[in-house]
């Protein structure tokens, strides 16, 4: 190692690293320790301030440990809170075989005739943006339901039909996993959902969508002044950089659970219909409970029409189409 | 072992000593005369040009933020582009640094002295625009903080913050450990400098002075913090490769991303420090200091990289390509033939078929080819990450239809910015601190005068 000369500067570099020991002053190299000199007094000072460290370290270790086990005790109460929630949650969405219900759709697409009417429906229920011409060219209106044409085989013998596509809302959502924030995430009840107000526009949950059908925000949304009356008041309006998509009507949950306490009955699954299926004009949609084997959906799901749109990757969409093939 | 090899005399110790002397002068000299001369109008120009880039970058990024996302050219399905590329790319180059400072540190790699310095440079300026693009590419990048107070353990996100401040923290301590030594060189030695320097060179050494006790806390501190970024280093770039490789996306979804993402970021820094050291070296000239002989070995090292880079490229795709899985084979014919081949082909020539001739002839092997082929490796390196990163996102697994992306004119604004803002700070830091690690190179001299034993070697007796 290289030596520098010592041009006498009072800061040692070790200080700062707090593993000073107790510094040889000048007088102690040039004299004997037999002549005693201020030096001892020095060390003596040295020492005193060394114990002194030794204090605050010890102090600052007992800080620390305390800190940690403050947060540590607020974030296990954090889970507690939650967990319970979620079991209050689960307990108040009990149907009627006393289950958690799985909420769940089944479109009939040999009954779809394409029409676009859950497409306007979903739009007003929804308060979603209208959009301009210069938008919609960029094709950056957002729709939650959006008619997708599917051609299959190759011509000359291909067939083509129209899939009224909507958030999938998987038992296995992928989307949910990636979001740093946890502002995605899969509610007791099966139904996806997306916190508006803590989503970050990281977009990772939309790549993550094999379905790609999930909807950021690009700009702010253009409503006409002044607002005209029907929009929804359930249904929050989502401004530029959040994500978005199909929430199953969820509000339209909760207006059903409290209306059905309000007149003092038992809430049944047919309370609760998501805006396009009631405005299907073919009643092609079906909506229900996928965990009652008596429901409409349950017993449709299991047809010999059924399948799942991907449902190679697992996700395990709980919209489920049906077809004659 | 070292080009100053030649001028020892090693049968006459005083000799030696004094000679040793006069080249740690002169060295002292050399490397501390730009911090003391007036810089030319060029560089006042240039500086002014960069800065004036990256004002201009800001103010896109606040039409951004005021407008949204829709100033970019992203729209759905491409929601990650050329802000996620360069992320990959920044966070890439600021590999080098730790690889030369710290790995090749512990392995006692004799070329590296003269790199150490401006590799760390680039690692420290590089970082912070690396970890600026997620931000700017965020939707609210006002609820960022957000990811701390509602952490989910289960996203790369989160690790990758995690990972990139702690390598960030971690090596601009590293940088500034490695500088109090010249700093209280510099402090002793330039007397006459600015006022304002002067003040900065005391301030910032801590009152170091040499001393044996001061050199031991300091190698140790440099020794355990090597192995601590070693490992940091190889978790930053596998993490930024696991965004991708953990989703359900054909052609980000395979194992071999983490590895290759991490050999990428090795390749593309390396050839970032010989472009800085070169024009370190031509500018302030210091070719007795860097010398042939250390661009000749650190263009062997890219060399071997260059090799491993094509290894990795192939092995990935020759597997993929026998998987032939229907949305799995689309992404790589999109890469092939389609619509991104020509970007594909022009990043596979400047990444293996241009630099593997330069830099394995001897006779091609020269400096000025040595930059050519370094700048074009980084530009071939910065293709990669777009033909990784948006052919995935235009091939929706549903036939959602055909797009296109090109970024917009606030896209190239902002990455042409951050450029330059690390170009910038790289040219400003040449001007306020020593470029080359003074005491390495001292410490390399020393070594070629008395070589150290090594400590396995069994005694003959």
């Amino acid at each position: 190692m290289m030596q520098q000369k010592n041009n006498g500067v009072a800061f040692e570099f070790d200080e700062l690293l707090f593993v000073s020991k107790p510094k040889r002053t000048s007088c102690c190299m040039s004299q004997t320790q037999t002549q005693g000199c201020e030096c001892s007094q020095a060390q003596e000072a040295v020492e005193n301030a060394k114990s002194e460290g030794g204090w605050l370290r010890r102090k600052f270790v007992g800080l620390f440990g305390a800190l940690m086990a403050a947060v540590g005790t607020l974030m296990f109460k954090r889970k507690l809170a939650a967990a319970e929630s979620s079991k209050k949650a689960s307990q108040h969405g009990e149907g009627k075989n006393g289950h958690t219900p799985k909420w769940g759709m089944v479109i009939d697409l040999d009954k779809c005739t394409g029409c676009g009417a859950c497409v306007v429906a979903c739009s007003v229920e929804n308060n979603m943006m209208l959009g301009n011409a210069q938008l919609a060219e960029q094709s950056r209106v957002i729709r939650w339901i959006h008619l997708l044409p599917m051609i299959e085989g190759e011509y000359p013998n291909i067939k083509a039909r129209l899939l009224p596509m909507l958030c999938q809302h998987c038992d296995d959502p992928p989307c949910i996993y990636v979001c740093p924030v946890s502002a995605t995430y899969k509610d007791p009840e099966g139904l996806v959902a997306q916190i508006y107000p803590r989503c970050i526009g990281c977009r990772y949950c939309v790549n993550n969508c094999p379905y790609t059908i999930k909807y950021f925000n690009w700009s702010d949304p253009e409503f006409p002044q002044p607002i005209p009356k029907g929009f929804n008041p359930d249904v929050a309006v989502r401004y530029k950089g959040i994500v978005e998509k199909c929430t199953f009507c969820h509000h339209r949950l909760q207006i059903a659970r409290e209306k059905a306490k309000a007149e003092g009955r038992e809430f049944k699954a047919e309370d609760y219909v998501p805006a396009c299926v009631e405005a299907c004009p073919a009643k092609a949609i079906y909506f229900g409970d996928l965990n009652d084997p008596e429901s409409e959906v349950s017993k449709l799901a299991h047809s010999r029409r059924a399948f799942k749109l991907l449902e190679e990757l697992g996700t395990d969409p709980k919209v489920i189409y049906l077809s004659e093939g | 072992m070292h080009k100053h090899e030649s001028v020892v005399n090693a049968n006459n110790a005083t000799n030696a000593d004094e000679e040793i002397r006069a080249l740690e002068e002169q060295l002292e000299t050399d490397v501390l005369r730009p911090l003391v001369t007036k810089p030319s109008r060029e560089y006042y120009l240039i500086c002014g040009f960069l800065a004036a880039v990256f004002l201009f970058a800001l103010f896109a990024w606040s039409t951004q933020l005021w407008n949204g996302l829709i100033v970019t050219g992203l729209n759905a399905p491409v929601f990650w582009g050329v802000y996620i590329v360069n992320f990959v790319f920044f966070i890439g180059i600021s590999h080098a640094g730790t690889l030369i400072s710290s790995i090749l540190r512990i392995a006692n790699v004799e070329w590296r002295r003269p790199f150490t310095r401006m590799a760390e440079a680039v690692t420290v300026f590089s970082l912070p625009f690396g970890a600026l693009c997620p931000i700017v590419d965020m939707g609210r990048p006002d609820r960022v903080f957000m990811i701390i107070k509602h952490p989910h353990g289960t996203s790369p996100i989160l690790w990758d913050i995690i990972c990139i401040s702690t390598y960030l923290t971690t090596s601009c301590f590293y940088f500034y450990l490695s500088l109090i030594p010249d700093l209280a060189t510099a402090r002793d030695r330039l007397k006459n400098a600015h006022p304002f320097k002067l003040w900065l060179y005391k301030t910032l050494s801590l009152g170091w002075t040499g001393t044996e006790r001061q050199w031991r806390i300091l190698d140790t501190i440099m020794t355990v913090m090597s192995v601590l970024l070693f490992i940091i280093v190889i978790s930053v770039h596998t993490n930024v490769s696991f965004v991708f490789a953990v989703t359900f996306k054909p052609g980000w979804h395979t194992t071999i991303l983490p590895p290759f993402f991490v050999l990428g970021a090795i390749f593309s820094g390396i050839a970032t420090v010989i472009v800085v050291m070169a024009a370190v070296r031509k500018y302030f000239g210091l070719e007795r200091w860097v010398t042939d002989w250390h661009f000749d070995r650190i263009a062997a090292f890219l060399l071997a990289l260059t090799c491993f880079w094509f290894y990795a490229m192939f092995v990935e795709h020759l597997l993929t390509i026998y998987l032939h899985e229907p949305a799995e084979m689309r992404i790589i014919l999109e890469r092939f033939v389609g619509r991104f081949s020509l970007m594909f082909w022009v990043m596979f020539a400047l990444c293996f078929i241009v630099p593997l001739p330069i830099l394995a002839v001897r006779k091609w092997r020269t400096i000025p080819n040595l930059v050519i082929v370094s700048l074009l490796i980084n530009v071939g390196m910065w293709l990669e990450r777009y033909v990784i990163i948006v052919p995935s996102n235009l091939n929706t697994l549903l036939p959602w239809g055909t797009f296109h992306y090109f970024p917009s004119w606030v896209e190239i604004a902002i990455t042409a910015g951050w450029f330059s803002g690390f170009i910038l700070l790289l040219l400003l830091f040449a001007r306020f601190f020593p470029t080359i690690a003074i005491w390495e190179v001292k410490e390399g001299l020393h070594a070629a005068y008395k070589p150290r034993q090594p400590v396995f070697v069994k005694s003959e007796s």
